[in-house]
């Protein structure tokens, strides 16, 4: 079975072998060339990362300088465009983004987590494959599309529902975001509970658990690393949407509140990019909240980065 | 099945059990009805407003026209400029970390390079992208300074899928050809490129989705415009009647001019400007196209697990 797999691969690449003696300088030469190639293809992902701290850092630390670094994080009000006391502070922003992504997670994560489970260990094969494409193709939606969705179905609803004056609060956004961050996290969950050893489950069994005892007894535990993967990567994304938000939340810089219009950090930065006039306070100021939502994100890397090691080390021993 | 299991059962234990399945087939039922839902509305509302003049005509206030020709071949434009660029990086880099590398230090940096480039939110990347292309460079609003930024947002993907596939072509065929006597490039080229193509494919049909459904990243780096920019044709003079020249002045034009991709043509139509219908319209063929992509990788994905 060998000899024959291999014999017309012998004969495939014997005539495009390069001849050894004579150019073997040259072949080096070709050598040392691709393998400098592609170290430089490597480098690139880093000095990319380099490339967007570096500027990020820059450009966000003037404002930051001129506004004062406590002035800016912890003043509740934002008005850069007030004609005698312009008024930076992006306390509503940031916490609009940590209640924001904590809302998402919070529906989002128990929802993908049973369905992961479902997924893993008690639907039939033909069921799995369906909801399988199906949060897939979720995962494909463009985020405006979710803004769209959001905007025409989900607003009026929230109004109607609670009786607002609009329904484009932060709410509106919360839902969205918990739909957005779904299929990441089930598939993530799904992978960590779908790794956990069989033998962990029939011992279980054997002792006389029953099956859904086993699965969130035993095996969820087991895969709690993977779990806890899927919610940071989670965190990770409600926190850097921007589009699908800027159509739900109302856009307005409030304190967060759960029928208020608000208004998120990605957003702060999207929607007054467009007339901020380059140069000023108010254009530097969008930076340097570019540059807090990078370390806060940088921040949930770290994490992310943490526990992935560590599976890998559990892995291991 | 269940009565089995139930048999013998403490009432608390029976209703753990019958609760924990009645969440677990709730919150599969959500996700598709969810999908579901999404898909229908739509389509429901979108697809009725797609008509021909829309998808080959540019928008006319005074013939009173709506179209999004010009979206439409912005975003194949940012498809092709993006994927021509970011290809070679991405295989290369992917190449060297499976291939090359020696130091695990470096190959640790590279990674975490990586990963953090896929966790950075695309509006910073389209802040970014406007800072250095567009005002630095003094690119201006234009797709190639949209097409420049997301490269540097698809090379993450890109490494990974094709990482992937090179790991999964067997020693056995790298140690035969350094056998025979190949160097090592020539043993790339000609033994592990070849058995990894389908891993390609799949990252570049999963960088595809990701570029179409792009709008953060595209809104202030390729900007919102919607105009046609003329055929190559028109330019045939200009070029002293060589067709050649002339495409390619032609294709200078196409990326140094501004353009908005369709899900920026989606949300100014709908939240700037009020008209949904069209932005419905936007979004049912962004749909189709999401579907068409995720046929298309789940396919190649299947002839690779076959394999």
């Amino acid at each position: 079975m060998n000899e024959i797999v291999s014999q017309p691969q012998v004969k495939k690449r014997a005539p495009s072998q390069p001849p050894a003696a004579g150019r073997r300088g040259a072949r080096e030469v070709l050598e040392r060339l691709m393998h400098g190639l592609f170290f430089a293809c490597g480098a690139l992902a880093v000095a990319f990362v380099l490339f967007i701290s570096v500027y990020l850092i820059l450009s966000g630390l003037p404002a930051i300088r001129e506004i004062g670094l406590w002035d800016f994080l912890s003043g509740r009000e934002w008005a850069p465009t007030h004609q005698t006391e312009p008024r930076f502070g992006i306390l509503p922003f940031i916490l609009t983004s940590v209640y924001g992504t904590a809302g998402a997670v919070a529906i989002g994560v128990p929802v993908g987590f049973f369905t992961a489970m479902f997924l893993s260990k008690l639907a039939p094969k033909g069921v799995a494959e369906v909801i399988r494409t199906a949060v897939d193709l979720l995962a494909g939606i463009p985020s405006v599309v979710y803004g769209l969705i959001g905007m025409t179905v989900l607003v009026p609803a929230v109004r109607t529902a609670f009786g607002l004056a609009s329904g484009a609060t932060l709410l509106a956004a919360v839902v969205v975001l918990s739909v957005m961050i779904l299929p990441s996290i089930i598939s993530v969950a799904e992978t960590a509970l779908n790794a956990v050893p069989k033998e962990y489950e029939e011992a279980s069994l054997a002792l006389g658990a029953t099956r859904t005892e086993t699965w969130f007894r035993v095996s969820a535990p087991a895969a709690s690393s993977g779990v806890a993967t899927a919610v940071v990567l989670g965190i990770g994304r409600a926190m850097g949407e921007a589009m699908a938000i800027m159509m739900v939340a109302g856009n307005v810089a409030n304190m967060p509140g759960l029928f208020r219009s608000v208004r998120f950090l990605t957003t702060a930065i999207a929607s007054e990019m467009s007339y901020a006039a380059v140069g000023s306070l108010q254009r530097n100021a969008l930076y340097s909240i570019a540059l807090v939502l990078f370390l806060f994100i940088m921040l949930i890397n770290v994490i992310l980065n943490g526990f992935l090691k560590k599976k890998k080390e559990g892995g291991r021993t | 099945m269940t009565e089995r299991t139930d048999r013998g059962l403490s009432p608390r234990r029976k209703l753990y059990d019958r609760t924990l399945r009645v969440l677990l087939w709730g919150a599969a039922g959500l996700t598709c009805a969810l999908l579901a839902g999404l898909v229908g509305v739509i389509l429901v509302r979108g697809l009725p407003h797609v008509t021909w003049e829309m998808l080959t005509s540019e928008e006319s206030v005074l013939k009173g026209v709506i179209g999004i020709l010009p979206n439409i071949i912005s975003t194949l434009a940012l498809v092709a400029g993006t994927l021509v660029i970011v290809l070679p990086l991405g295989v290369c880099a992917a190449i060297y970390l499976t291939e090359y590398a020696r130091n695990r230090r470096l190959v640790e940096l590279i990674e975490f390079a990586t990963e953090t480039l896929t966790g950075i939110p695309s509006i910073l990347f389209g802040l970014v992208g406007m800072l250095f292309f567009t005002q630095l460079l003094g690119w201006k609003s234009s797709l190639r300074a949209g097409v420049m930024t997301l490269v540097i947002m698809i090379l993450p993907t890109i490494v990974r899928t094709t990482q992937e596939s090179l790991k999964t072509v067997p020693q056995s065929y790298r140690e035969a050809a350094l056998g025979l006597g190949s160097g090592k490039w020539h043993m790339v080229r000609t033994a592990v490129l070849p058995s990894a193509v389908d891993g390609i494919v799949t990252g570049c049909i999963l960088a595809v989705g990701r570029i179409v459904g792009e709008s953060a990243a595209l809104l202030y780096t390729a900007g919102s415009a919607s105009v046609l920019i003329g055929s190559v044709g028109q330019l045939l003079p200009a070029a002293g009647g060589n067709p050649l020249v002339a495409l390619f002045l032609w294709l200078k034009k196409l990326y140094t001019t501004g353009g908005g991709s369709l899900t920026v043509a989606l949300y100014m139509y709908s939240m700037e400007r009020g008209k949904l219908e069209v932005g419905f319209a936007i979004a049912a063929i962004l749909m189709l196209i999401t579907l068409l992509i995720n046929l298309l990788a789940k396919t190649v994905g299947k002839k690779l697990r076959r394999e």
